[in-house]
């Protein structure tokens, strides 16, 4: 393998490392059940998006074929993803989870 | 009789075949005739989930859309990683965003693409399709929020939806 691509895998193993720790930082810290909401579904596409990068850089510099799975991976990711968070946001809509002081606008009641 | 064993979907079809030959590591007869059933069977049993086909779908915007959503993934990543990791608290905000599209297949597109963009996620859809629920983490006014979801992705996708 070329020391560029060991470089750029390093690089892009090391920037998606940093956003999904961040993510998780964000669980923990922010206040309440809908900006939470916000970590998981946010830092982390751009952390998976960056650590599948640095996968397909890696099969592609050691021969095997360019990795088309690990974007089948970040496709299904970024489908599943945005349903997930709906459905999160929907089902504390429903049950009236409270929202931090200073939301500005209401959630629905339908 | 023959409607069962019809492919109702054409291109849904097409992508379950050619995702199932990449999943399976390489093209064999075993993973062919998978694919063939796969490609057959999950399109009848989703059948009646699927909107209505749009009348025309300009689908060679579509690669344009999907650069344009992944490099403001990236940039308001930063923005959401900053804002996480800096002292001040969040203003977070609901926000009723107004609807112009009315097709179901773009108003999902555009919550999902609402909720991957760092800073927002889409929570709800009205009854009538005319409203969508927006929380953003930390919004400065509605309006701004609004117009830059109108500008950046509800404008193309009408476009591709006419």
């Amino acid at each position: 393998m070329s020391p560029f691509a060991e470089y750029a895998i390093s690089a892009l193993l090391l920037f998606g490392g940093v956003f999904t720790l961040i993510g998780a930082i964000g669980l923990a810290r922010l206040p309440d059940f809908y900006t939470r909401l916000h970590g998981p579904t946010k830092a982390t596409t751009v952390g998976v998006g960056a650590i599948m990068l640095s996968s397909v850089i890696y099969f592609t510099a050691i021969g095997e074929g360019i990795g088309i799975s690990e974007v089948l991976i970040t496709v299904f990711l970024f489908m599943t993803a945005p349903v997930s968070a709906n459905m999160l946001a929907k089902a504390a809509m429903h049950i009236g989870v409270k929202t931090m002081e200073g939301t500005e606008g209401k959630p629905w009641e339908q | 009789m023959f409607d069962r064993l019809s492919f109702p979907q054409p291109w849904l079809s097409l992508i379950l075949f050619i995702t199932w030959q990449i999943l399976s590591d390489g093209v064999s007869g075993g993973s062919v005739v998978l694919g063939l059933i796969l490609a057959w069977i999950i399109p009848q049993i989703t059948h009646g989930f699927w909107p209505e086909r749009p009348a025309f779908v300009k689908t060679w915007r579509m690669p344009g859309y999907i650069l344009r959503v992944l490099k403001d993934i990236v940039v308001a990543s930063f923005s959401v990683a900053w804002l996480i990791l800096s002292p001040r608290t969040p203003r977070p905000a609901f926000i009723s965003y107004p609807l112009t599209l009315d097709h179901p297949l773009a108003i999902s597109i555009l919550a999902s693409t609402i909720s991957l963009t760092p800073g927002t996620v889409s929570a709800d859809v009205s009854d009538d399709n005319q409203t969508l629920l927006i929380h953003a983490l930390d919004a400065g006014s509605d309006q701004e929020v609004i117009d830059a979801i109108y500008n950046s992705y509800e404008k193309p996708l009408m476009e591709m939806f006419k």
